[in-house]
């Protein structure tokens, strides 16, 4: 064993080193097996979540640093941990029919949803610039290939070509920033960070780098004006990546932030609160507003997930316990409410219809009820009408805000779920009232109606009863260091 | 004779990552701007050599170690996937990339 590390080390990142061991299993097992045995892979990568589920739960109330400072184990990370691999579970489920249509490797496919899947783990566990840029990295690679994987197709081309230079540019600035916060402290660890800038003069060099990592953290969020890549890299994006894309990435990004801004800059919070104050506005207005005209399903949720990027920021400027509770609760629940509406869309693609298009749900209610009022229900929900999952969201996301003090972010929240409604339910309008088109015939396989149900499921229950959310999100801020140390900062000025 | 301090070193990688930025910016040739992001990459890893020796520890030059092995990797992913876009469109200028418009 190497010196400094301790059995202890590995017993804690368990959950990481299944998923790893799992990712490989599934690589190998591509290649021993037929091709008419292909199908069985995703369920075998579901085993694989499930287990480094399981293997996740026993460490629900641990808080411990491990790997020398590198890794926190704690409730924070708990809860992140558990919505990257419940988006991947119904991610994985809702893919095998869009594989066998697309004719994608199977194998290829699978490994690279499980290694973005341990990569978000370590965003969310890492203490330690390296790892979160380890972490974020592992990811993001595996997100490029995902991007690009139906090669035939231009548009998914051009998608992996922009996805992958705005995203190494912002990488480039995200780490500008992170070698001048490790030139000005000296540590790469974030809770040293923050004892070692504590003591501090604020200098204009700490300013500029606090800029450089807001921006390069902007980017992986999509908040605009950094969004510019999300609404193509979603489109051209094979769907289920793009559901992947919207809800895991952007969820993992969020973790991060948390770390970074909570933990290791909790005395420049009056510097960054104002800057995502900003951000979060902008972010809200032009998501929603760019949303409207888009007759592109995908590309209309690409600028409404880039507005729910805009609404979870309002978690961030209020910088509380309550904040960071209502940011986590929102976020698990947007994984129902996204994912669902990207299942739907998902099976709209057929051996002779793309099925990207708003006009190709025309009618889909007098042919396929279920799927329609499932639609329905994802929609309202995703606009925040009580009494669905996405109004309890936004109902604590905003008092978290007025709590806070920050009356006029509340304000605009609400005017602009507003507006967001306009463009939700013109789906619902297209699918009930237009006259519908002819295609072959949708299909449900059993894994594309276990992956609807899980979605469903979710979005009506805590919807109605989201107290053991609720409970579990409370239990886990407690024991997170952003919430300690902003109490900290507080008193200490 | 002129000692060479930290702050030389960053002012070398300021230039550098300029350099990166504005090519990112103008060039339109997606190798070039590949290029420059690698430029970009490595004024941090100036930046984190010359940090490291200011501190006199070692984090930061396993910092720039990261950083050179995950820039591989990325630059075998990226180049993939530009080929994969030159084989559909036979051109790697970005100008000609307009196949998703808003």
């Amino acid at each position: 064993m190497p010196a400094g590390f301790s059995a202890a080390d590995f017993f804690y990142i368990l959950p990481e080193l299944v998923l790893t061991g799992g990712a490989l299993l599934v690589l190998v097992v591509d290649v021993l097996t037929s091709r008419q045995q292909r199908p069985l892979l995703g369920w075998l990568t579901v085993g694989v979540l499930l287990v480094t589920t399981l293997t996740l739960l026993p460490f629900s109330d641990a808080n411990v640093v491990v790997s020398r400072g590198l890794l926190a184990i704690d409730g924070f990370a708990f809860f992140f941990k558990l919505i990257f691999l419940l988006t991947a579970i119904v991610t994985v489920l809702m893919s095998s029919s869009y594989i066998e249509v697309e004719e994608l490797r199977a194998g290829e496919y699978y490994f690279l949803i499980l290694c973005a899947t341990l990569g978000m783990m370590f965003m969310a566990s890492g203490i330690d610039l390296v790892t979160i840029f380890i972490g974020l990295e592992t990811m993001a690679v595996a997100f490029y290939i995902l991007t690009g994987l139906l090669k035939p197709n231009r548009r998914s081309n051009e998608a992996a070509v922009k996805y992958f230079l705005l995203g190494a540019f912002s990488l480039g600035i995200l780490l500008y920033g992170m070698s001048m916060l490790y030139g000005l402290s000296g540590t790469t660890n974030l809770r040293e960070l923050a004892t070692v800038l504590a003591t501090q003069e604020r200098s204009a060099l700490l300013i500029v780098a606090l800029i450089l990592v807001v921006g390069g953290v902007g980017f992986k969020i999509a908040a605009v004006p950094f969004h510019m890549w999300a609404p193509d890299v979603y489109e051209g994006a094979p769907t289920p990546v793009t559901a992947f894309l919207s809800v895991g990435s952007k969820a993992a990004a969020f973790a991060m932030l948390l770390r970074i801004f909570t933990e290791g800059l909790p005395f420049l919070a009056e510097v960054w609160q104002p800057m995502f104050w900003v951000l979060a506005v902008v972010t809200m207005t032009v998501g929603n507003l760019a949303a409207l005209t888009q007759s592109n399903i995908k590309r209309m949720l690409a600028y409404s997930s880039i507005a729910h990027a805009g609404y979870v920021l309002i978690g961030v400027v209020a910088n509380s316990s309550r904040g960071i509770t209502a940011l986590m609760i929102y976020l698990m629940l947007y994984v129902f409410m996204q994912l669902g509406a990207f299942a739907v869309v998902v099976m709209l693609r057929r051996h002779d219809v793309v099925g990207d298009e708003l006009k190709d749900l025309s009618g889909l209610y007098f042919r396929y009820p279920v799927a329609a009022c499932a639609m329905l229900f994802f929609m309202l929900s995703l606009g925040g009408i009580p009494p669905t999952a996405g109004f309890m969201g936004k109902f604590w996301l905003f008092s978290a805000a007025i709590e806070s003090g920050y009356i006029w972010l509340a304000v605009i929240g609400v005017l602009n779920s507003a507006i967001s409604l306009y463009y939700y339910v013109r789906v619902v309008v297209f699918m009930w009232i237009r006259e519908e088109v002819l295609g072959s015939p949708i299909t449900a396989s059993p894994a594309m109606v276990v992956a609807l149900t899980v979605a469903l499921a979710g979005a009506v229950i805590f919807g109605v009863y989201p107290r053991p959310l609720f409970e579990l999100a409370e239990l886990s801020v407690q024991s997170f260091g952003g919430v300690v140390a902003a109490a900290e900062a507080i008193s200490y000025r | 004779m002129l000692e060479i301090t930290p702050s030389h070193y960053m002012v070398l990688s300021a230039a550098l990552f300029m350099i990166g930025v504005i090519g990112v910016m103008v060039r339109r040739n997606i190798i070039i701007i590949f290029m420059s992001i690698e430029l970009m990459l490595n004024a941090v890893n100036v930046n984190l050599a010359a940090f490291s020796q200011q501190w006199q520890h070692v984090t930061g030059q396993v910092f720039a170690i990261f950083v050179i092995a995950v820039a591989a990797a990325e630059a075998a992913v990226g180049l993939g996937i530009i080929l994969a876009f030159y084989r559909n469109k036979e051109t790697v200028n970005i100008d000609e990339m307009n196949v998703m418009r808003w």
